[in-house]
Formats: C-alpha cells, structure tokens, sequence
C-alpha cells in the first residue's frame, strides 16, 4: 500500500469535505442575514 | 487495372480497418448502447444522443471528423475550442444557473448542510482510487464523477489533466441518469421502513425578490475567498441565477434556460465522443474508474443519509433521513425520487419541498467541491 498517496487522499477529505462545510455554513449564515434583512413583506 | 485495384483498397479500407482492430467495433456497439439509452429509456438524451453517434463516428477507421488531410477535423476543432478551454461546461453553467431557484433553500437555509454531507462520495472515491494504484490527478477526477454533476466533472477531470476524460464524462452523464435506480438501493441499504416514513413539517417562508437578487452575487464573493478556484465554477452558475432573479433580463434568462443549454449540449455531446475512441477508452483502468464512480453515487447517498441521522439524535423534530440522500446535484431529479420512494411507504408523506431544496444545495456544494479539489489537489502532486 502506498502510504503517501493515502494520506494524501485523506488530507483531501479533510480539507476538501470540511471546506465544502466551511463555505455551506457560511452561506447559511448568509441566508438567515438576508431572510432577516430583506423580509419578503419590507419588500412589497 | 490499376486504378480498379486502388479503388478496390479504398473501398475496402474502412472495414479492413474495422476487422484489423475489434475495439473499434465494440465502442460502436457502445455508441449505439448509449443512443438506445438515450432515445429508447429517455436516459440524459440531449448528451447520451449525440454523444453515442459521435463515438461511433470516431471510431471509423481514419475518421475524418478526428483529421481531414492531415489538419484537425470538425470534433478535435469542437473539443480543443469547448473542452480544452473549459468553456462548453462553463457555458452550460449560465443556462443551469437560470433554472434553480433558490427561493425554497433560502426559506429553509439548514438544508444547505445536507449538500455538503452527500459530497462524501467524491473523497471516498479518491481514497479507494488511490489506494488502487491511481495517481492523485485520475483519482481526484475519479472522485468528481460522485458530485453527480456533469459540467463540474468535466471542468475538473481536464483541468487535472486526467487520461480518463471520456471514461468519467460518460459516468457522469449515465449515472447521473440512472439516479431513479441507484438511490432506492443506496437508501434502502441503510435506513429502516420506519425511518422513511418520518414526515416532516414544511413551513414556506416568502423570500423577498431583493434576497433572491443578493443570495447569487454572496455566493460567488463567499466561494471566492475561499476556494478561488471554484469562481469559474460559482462564477458562472450564479452569474445564470442573477439573470433570472434580477428581473429585467427575463429574454436573457429565457436564452440561456434553452437554446444556450440546448446548443451547447449539442456540441458538448458531440465532442466529448473524441475521447471514446476505442485505443483510449477500452483499457481495465476506463471500466475501474467507471466503477468507482458508481460506488462515489452510493456513497453519496449514504454520506446524506448519515449525516441525517447524526442530526436526528440532536433534534426534537426528526428529519426523514431521505432528504440526506437529496443532497447530491442531480436535480430534480434525486428530490423526485426521495418523494416517490416517501410516498411509497407512506402515501400521505409529503417531503418534495425540503428534498428539493436539499438538492438545490447539493448544486452549490458540488461546484464548490469541485473547486477545492482543483486548489488542493496540484498542490499535491
């Protein structure tokens, strides 16, 4: 087994699968600003 | 009597051709696989049409739609202009991005979680890839066949530069196809009846127009300071979002919902068949990596599926574990199948909201997964 290649294969999931969760949560927290910020009733 | 003869050799050449190499003959039998696919089963037929005419095209002995008199023919033209430079799967992007509304991922924003679970596919794929003797660059493009997203797999396997190209465009496209079927088994492996049958309130929160507008051009500021390499991606996507939402270029959104996509997946299908020529395509490797892509669609499911479960020990208000499963890019297609299979175990069970929202956010997560993989992994290698 090549131990290089699999830890950079799990050094991928770390980073790429947390990062994924990294960006996701933000634009959660992005979404729940706008939805308190822009509410659909301030708009009509 | 000479002139017969050479014309006897020209005449003959095509099928000698054909008999000298049988691979040839078994990826034209491909080609017309993947039409039947496409026209007969109405699996992806506006690439799996083209794209199986064009792999029997190029598998004709001394095919001019690879070479005419010794210069570049009408495919290599189309794919080092569309794939080459990334710019086909970029293009589709805009006409993708003016289909999604976000409206019912914005009135529920936790579903984006969901999107960033089912991404757990690509990462188990490089591992296994890897751990069977792919470098890091076909194991990674390996992976991106799991973001259950075409254009992404594309911009991705050639910007790595992978051998594999034509074997993880037509996965991509195929399993993306056989959603209705892979999922069901993935699901029913790892949930029970009852947990299926969970139902789940959906309270519609109204979006205002100005957040629909705002949401697009956040993404690509946020997806951009993170993962750089994903804007070309993100970029594009949102960029079709923007013209659909921003309310003044309904003819431009129009466009790019139909005759952009249509036209560029005439020439995408078409040219990604200069990649099924049978000296490439028909290798172990090609049928491995196809493989692992199918295994990178099951994780997927069971990546959401868990991550589902994990939060239900936490929450008061279960969540069907199914909604998991949405969280891959396939839309709408994967929301439709969680609400059929719902609506199978429990008629009433209405989930098709919170499914296509979990779907919605699975496109958002796929591009991003995409783009972190192309700036962690040359890094790598």
């Amino acid at each position: 087994m090549n131990t290089a290649i699999l830890s950079d294969s799990l050094l991928i999931l770390v980073l790429g699968w947390g990062g994924i969760f990294v960006v996701m949560i933000i634009i959660y927290l992005v979404s729940m600003a706008l939805m308190k910020l822009f509410p659909a009733d301030k708009d009509n | 009597m000479e002139i017969l003869a050479t014309a006897a050799d020209v005449l003959t050449g095509g099928v000698l051709g054909l008999a000298a190499e049988p691979g040839r003959i078994v990826m034209i039998l491909v080609g017309i696989l993947l039409m039947y696919l496409g026209i007969k089963k109405e699996y992806e037929p506006t690439l799996l049409v083209p794209m199986g005419l064009g792999t029997i095209l190029v598998n004709i002995p001394d095919s001019g739609v690879l070479m005419t008199g010794g210069e570049p023919g009408p495919f290599q033209i189309l794919f080092d202009m569309g794939i080459d430079t990334e710019l086909f799967p970029l293009l589709l992007f805009i006409g993708i991005g003016a289909m999604i509304d976000f409206g019912p991922l914005l009135a529920s924003p936790f579903l984006l979680l969901f999107g960033a679970a089912a991404q757990f596919g690509i990462f188990f794929v490089i591992i296994v890839a890897g751990l069977l003797g792919f470098n890091l660059a076909d194991s990674a493009s390996a992976g991106i066949i799991a973001a259950a997203d075409g254009p992404t797999s594309i911009f991705v396997a050639n910007s790595l530069q992978s051998q594999y190209l034509g074997a993880i465009m037509v996965a991509a496209y195929s399993y993306m196809a056989l959603v209705p079927i892979i999922q069901p088994f993935a699901i029913k492996l790892v949930t029970t009846k009852k947990e299926r049958q969970i139902r789940m309130n959906y309270k519609p929160g109204s979006v205002s127009q100005t957040a629909k507008i705002i949401f697009p051009v956040v993404i690509c500021v946020v997806a951009g300071l993170i993962a750089p390499a994903s804007l070309p991606l993100v970029g594009f996507l949102m960029f079709g979002n923007l013209l659909r939402e921003c309310g003044v270029l309904d003819n431009l959104s129009m466009s790019a919902q139909n005759e952009l996509v249509n036209l560029i997946s005439i020439l995408l299908g078409l040219c990604v068949s200069v990649r099924m020529q049978a000296g490439e395509f028909l290798q172990l490797d090609t049928l491995i990596i196809m493989g692992l892509g199918l295994v990178g669609f099951v994780m997927d499911t069971i990546g959401g599926i868990m991550f589902a479960k994990v939060l239900n020990i936490f929450r008061k208000e279960k969540i069907n574990p199914m909604i998991g499963a949405s969280g891959i890019s396939a839309f709408p297609m994967s929301s439709r199948v969680i609400q059929r299979i719902a609506t199978e175990e429990d008629p009433g069970n209405f989930i098709l909201m919170q499914a296509a929202g979990s779907n919605v956010a699975g496109q958002i997560a796929s591009v991003v997964a995409g783009g972190l993989i192309l700036g962690i992994v040359p890094g790598l290698m």
